[in-house]
């Protein structure tokens, strides 16, 4: 095993090459959480947010508190990762964004060695009254797909409070992605689930978004770009709940296969129970559309070329 | 520049383009005028080589090479672009981006994104890293397909109905990228409905079911279209004797 210096080198250069800004992980300015395995790398306060953790068998559990009326500058960086080819990693967080703060998180996981690692995320996540949280969670995978990932969010906006989460993997084999995120939303809560996966080779990829509209004038919208290329499988399950008056509710799904090997399903469920909410839902499946591609090969760019194209702007 | 010999087009057993000439030259505004569902967009479907719209009879010269079995691809890398009327939308991807896709195949000293954008009336600070996506309106979207044209500096533009869905003072941005295109070298094909617009060309055909019926100067083809296709009471069926009275 490595010393705790020298793996948070090794962490950092897994970091940066997830995407994640290597000056920011570790500095002083910046609220964060490094977990590389089960251990507790790095770890900093700033005013406002405090992050507690502690140091499990197979992970570690966090709780993250924002103070109310806290509007925090600066991006929370979590980092969390598993630099050899096997091990398991649970994460079990806890969130609590206090009344009218103001956050946003950045999230990166990386398994870039990954031939047999599982990665359990499982989040609670409290939205207080009138705040704002924004939560961006980006994955590195290696390229054996040796990966399985199963994250799982729990989310309660109070009112007036905004929760927007993205969730990207879109660097590296997925390997085997099961994301269950839910959403309870309260009166004149917003929030919205954004899932952005590219499946390679023999990922399996299950995305489940559910919004749960519980209040007057909840407004959620699940939405999901997936690419199904090789022989991976896709499948997006995009649930709403229309459960108070004049609540909004939409699940917007796009998955485009590239190959023919790959298979795709949309499984999207509306369930209205007060009669002046109202949900709406759309889905794509199928192949890059024909009329992008054909406007970029205007412009002279090639068949291939102008699907990455469209295919990388959609997953950005 | 483009010559378009015989072009045939037939799409589910019935005939859409027939007995299509027409030549074009370098530097040429062409304007095509003709009711909806003459063939219009078709033509220049054929023209740019899209999916589907390959002729089933006749040849597409351009710049005297036989194109007519060429990609998208391969004509726009000649030169040949097309602003779609409903052009597609693209998430993820900001107008500065979508102006640089043309640029790899852009002749001399093509136009710089801020200048494409001020052309077609948008504002480049408050447009250029904006998403190609829905929340632009339609009217905004088709500007922006016309800056993309001029971005790509090309040799023959495409443009159908450049000016559908804009409004009656912006028509002037239209007439000026058209213009500048022509100024610039650029042969241009247009399709519209406004006789403003088709006025400005140096020539102009009308279409009707499918075939060119008239090719002339544009004032007298306007107005043989206001007389003999707008008031027309075959639909895409010129009467015979009709058209021998214009």
């Amino acid at each position: 095993m490595l010393d705790s210096s020298k793996e948070l080198v090794v962490i950092t250069d897994a970091y940066e090459s997830a995407g994640g800004d290597p000056a920011a992980l570790c500095n002083k300015n910046f609220a964060g959480l490094v977990v590389s395995h089960n251990r507790i790398l790095h770890r900093n306060d700033v005013a406002g947010v405090h992050i507690e953790g502690a140091e499990t068998p197979t992970g570690a559990r966090a709780r993250i508190t924002v103070e109310a009326g806290a509007n925090v500058k600066d991006p929370v960086h979590l980092c969390f990762g598993v630099i050899p080819q096997e091990g398991l990693q649970e994460i079990v967080s806890d969130f609590e964004i206090g009344e009218r703060a103001r956050v946003k998180f950045v999230a990166h996981c990386f398994f870039p060695n990954a031939v047999k690692v599982k990665h359990v995320m499982d989040a609670k996540i409290h939205v207080g009254k009138d705040a704002e949280m924004t939560y961006s969670e980006t994955h590195y995978h290696g390229e054996m797909g040796g990966v399985e990932v199963l994250p799982v969010a729990k989310v309660v906006v109070e009112e007036g409070g905004i929760f927007n989460n993205e969730f990207k993997l879109i660097k590296g084999a997925a390997g085997e992605v099961r994301l269950d995120y839910f959403a309870d939303l309260k009166k004149d809560a917003v929030g919205e689930l954004n899932a952005k996966i590219y499946g390679k080779k023999r990922d399996k990829i299950v995305v489940k978004e559910s919004i749960s509209l519980n209040g007057e004038n909840a407004r959620g919208l699940a939405k999901s770009r997936i690419i199904a290329s090789d022989h991976c499988t896709s499948e997006v399950i995009g649930e709403a709940v229309g459960n108070a008056p004049n609540a909004r509710g939409h699940v917007d799904c796009v998955e485009i296969i590239r190959g023919k090997d790959a298979r795709a399903s949309a499984v999207p469920r509306l369930l209205v129970i007060d009669e002046r909410a109202k949900l709406t839902h759309e889905a794509a499946i199928g192949s890059v559309d024909k009329k992008q591609v054909e406007t970029l090969m205007a412009r002279g760019l090639t068949e291939e070329k102008a699907a990455d194209v469209v295919v990388k702007g959609m997953l950005r | 520049m483009l010559h378009l010999i015989d072009i045939e087009l037939v799409l589910g057993g019935r005939k859409i383009l027939h007995n299509v000439n027409l030549e074009l030259g370098v530097n040429e505004v062409h304007s095509v005028l003709g009711m909806n569902g003459t063939g219009k967009s078709t033509l220049a479907s054929v023209i740019m080589g899209l999916n589907g719209y390959a002729p089933t009879a006749g040849r597409i010269l351009f710049c005297e090479e036989d194109i007519t079995a060429l990609s998208i691809s391969e004509r726009a890398q000649r030169g040949i672009t097309l602003a779609w009327q409903e052009p597609a939308r693209f998430e993820g991807l900001t107008v500065a981006e979508y102006l640089a896709t043309g640029r790899q195949v852009a002749r001399n000293s093509p136009l710089c994104a801020q200048e494409c954008l001020e052309k077609v009336g948008l504002r480049p600070q408050m447009y250029l890293n904006r998403a190609v996506d829905t929340t632009l309106s339609g009217g905004e979207r088709r500007r922006v397909e016309l800056a993309a044209v001029l971005a790509m500096g090309p040799k023959l533009a495409i443009l159908d109905e450049p000016d559908s869905g804009i409004d009656p003072p912006s028509i002037d941005n239209i007439i000026d990228v058209i213009r500048t295109l022509s100024r610039r070298g650029a042969a241009v094909l247009l399709i519209t409905h406004h006789g403003e617009v088709a006025a400005i060309a140096d020539r102009a055909s009308a279409l009707c079911a499918g075939t060119i019926l008239k090719t002339g100067n544009p004032v007298t083809i306007t107005r043989f279209f206001r007389d003999y296709c707008q008031e027309c009471l075959h639909i895409n069926e010129p009467a015979g004797k009709e058209l021998n009275n214009a």
